[in-house]
């Protein structure tokens, strides 16, 4: 039986537990730069997950050496690069509009910023 | 040449927008990007044409063969989305060049066309790829890009409305990827094709489970079905006129499309979809949507953002037809989706010609717009009855074919909620229709005063769509009928 406790699922636990803490400040905080932090922590577990994901007991980096039988599989490592490139797009896009809506509104508490835009619906 | 338009359909835009960054000038990067995109919607109807005629196209990049290398396949379900995609995108450039010009600030005009040119690429890549991983780094292109395109707005509001989708966007794409990941990790595969062959032996572990669930809530993000839609009322209604028009006509039909892609073709083998709880509780998703997104429609001021949530309430049609996971069902969902593209793509024209001439959406402000603009008013009624489901128009086409799939599988309060819901469009079509036609134009207002000949021209075209599928649905209906048998039938698992 494999349990929470077990080291081989550790790294899944707290991809997990890297997951629920970015989610939860996405949704929870106010602030916008906070929730772009946030989103950041989410999508690096999901990196974290495919990296874990890949490894081989005992496999080494894949580069062809002598006396070297066993690799952890490169494929997820490829992909996750992608992915790192994408979320920093993100996060400098997000940022970017951080920046505009502080230009346009004087503040970055999405709370303050729903006033306005209530008011102005009115 | 012939065998690569696979692939030259992704690489022509993508590889042409960023000389708008050398060209640098408003109206050549406009120009550039009509022909470009011109040219994809060509490429998209050869190969529509290529497929009916002869079937399945596979196309592998480099030639490195599948499951290893990413290939492109084309089958009749991706062609048809490829022509409206490029369809609709070549028909909103002409529009957008008035449009443009006065909601976006001149020197930031050419980084719109390049941002346009890149969303498209994304969204043609989603539906070329047969490569999990592929498709997800095309849904963040045309992400990314959209996101651009909607904070352009004039309002601030833009913005916010841009963070905000921003947000629910990549947690919508993080999701997908979780679940390919967990796909992964149990087939070790990522081609489409190759997870349907080995998915089937793993469908009762959790992961697989779970790999199903983050994908459909990762894609049902970013196609705003129900309760996952509230990004998209303010991303269309404060983005720029010719944005809304392109990414309400093709932004959430591309998800849609990769939601039936991965659902049917993908888990399509495993018994984890058909006839379970998470195809009923799609289709509960569904009827909640149609109603709710019309009956918030029905008390919006602003006539983008109703007909925004009227987008939400249509999605709840689509994906009506995928939960009933019949291939009637489905064709009715496929046949939506085209029709949909065209009717919600005349009405946000007119709408954005109306922003164009009188400044406001505001029902207020609208007042007598029937005798001030007759031809922009008479395309926003066809659009209008369309999105009602009146005879001669494609609206009723659609959920003609949806009232019979449901009564079919005898669901009759399926086929209930269709007409209800239809019941609700009327009210808020109503609205807007007693308002130009019944009010007097305010004092001061100028007697004729129609948008420029290049936002007509393309309005007609649609709204002349809308009338022309409604009468011959039967061209739609059969190609979206092979679509749906592309999707559904055992070919579709990418079986040898």
């Amino acid at each position: 039986m494999v349990g929470p406790a077990s080291p081989g699922l550790l790294g899944y636990w707290i991809v997990i537990a890297l997951m629920m803490t970015g989610f939860y400040i996405v949704i929870a905080h106010d602030n916008l730069v906070k929730k772009i932090v946030g989103l950041n922590v989410f999508q690096v577990s999901v990196f974290l997950f495919y990296i874990l994901m890949a490894k081989v007991t005992g496999g080494t980096a894949p580069i062809l050496d002598e006396g070297i039988k066993l690799y952890s599989n490169p494929l997820p490592h490829v992909l996750i690069l992608t992915a790192i490139v994408v979320g920093v797009a993100t996060t400098a896009l997000g940022l970017a509009l951080v920046v505009r809506i502080r230009n346009a509104y004087d503040t970055i508490e999405d709370d303050e910023i729903l006033a306005v835009e209530e008011e102005e619906d009115r | 040449m012939e065998p690569h338009l696979p692939i030259l359909q992704v690489v022509v835009p993508l590889l042409c927008a960023p000389i708008c960054v050398l060209l640098r000038d408003a109206k050549l990067s406009w120009l550039w990007a009509t022909i470009v995109t011109w040219i994809a919607f060509f490429i998209a109807l050869v190969l529509l044409g290529k497929v009916l005629a002869s079937g399945l196209i596979i196309y592998e990049l480099g030639s490195w063969p599948a499951p290893w290398g990413i290939e492109y396949r084309i089958d009749a379900a991706n062609a048809l989305v490829l022509v409206i995609i490029t369809a609709i995108g070549a028909i909103t450039l002409p529009y957008a060049k008035a449009s443009v010009e006065k909601e976006v600030s001149e020197p930031r005009i050419y980084l719109f066309y390049l941002m346009y040119m890149l969303c498209l690429t994304g969204l043609i890549g989603i539906t070329t790829t047969a490569d999990a991983f592929n498709l997800f780094v095309f849904l963040e292109i045309s992400s990314l890009s959209s996101y651009v395109l909607i904070s352009l707005g004039g309002n601030r509001r833009a913005l916010t409305a841009s963070y905000r989708y921003l947000i629910m966007g990549t947690l919508g794409a993080t999701f997908y990827i979780i679940g390919v990941g967990l796909m992964y990790m149990m087939t070790g595969s990522l081609n489409m094709a190759d997870l349907a062959t080995l998915l089937p032996a793993v469908d009762h572990t959790r992961t697989v489970l779970a790999a199903f669930a983050f994908v459909v809530v990762g894609l049902g993000l970013k196609l705003a079905m129900f309760p996952l839609h509230t990004w998209l009322p303010n991303a269309y209604a404060f983005a720029p006129s010719a944005v809304t028009v392109f990414l309400a006509s093709t932004a959430t039909k591309v998800a849609i499309y990769a939601l039936l892609r991965l659902v049917f073709t993908v888990f399509g083998g495993t018994d984890l979809f058909i006839g379970t709880d998470i195809s009923l509780m799609l289709i509960i998703v569904a009827l909640v949507g149609m109603f709710a997104g019309a009956f918030v429609a029905i008390f919006q001021n602003d006539v983008k953002r109703m007909l925004a949530y009227s987008s939400v309430s249509q999605v709840g049609y689509m994906v009506l037809g995928i939960g009933m996971a019949s291939a009637a069902g489905l064709t009715g969902g496929i046949v939506h989706l085209f029709n949909h593209a065209v009717m919600k793509g005349a009405a946000f024209m007119a709408v954005g010609a109306m922003f164009y001439v009188v400044g406001s959406v505001r029902l207020n402000d609208l007042a007598g717009i029937g005798k001030r603009m007759p031809v922009t008013t008479a395309v926003f009624l066809v659009a209008g009855l369309s999105l009602i489901g009146t005879p001669v128009t494609v609206g009723f086409i659609s959920k003609w074919q949806l009232v019979q799939a449901s009564l079919a599988l005898g669901w009759w309060y399926v086929a209930a909620g269709i007409l209800l819901s239809s019941l609700l469009a009327i009210v808020y079509v109503w609205r807007v229709v007693e308002v130009a036609y019944l009010k007097a134009p305010p004092e001061g207002a100028v007697g004729r005063s129609e948008a420029p000949l290049s936002m007509l021209v393309p309005m007609i075209v649609l709204a002349a769509a809308t009338i022309w599928f409604g009468i011959d649905g039967d061209t739609t209906l059969r190609i979206a009928g092979e679509a749906a048998n592309a999707l559904m039938g055992p070919a579709s698992g990418g079986k040898p």
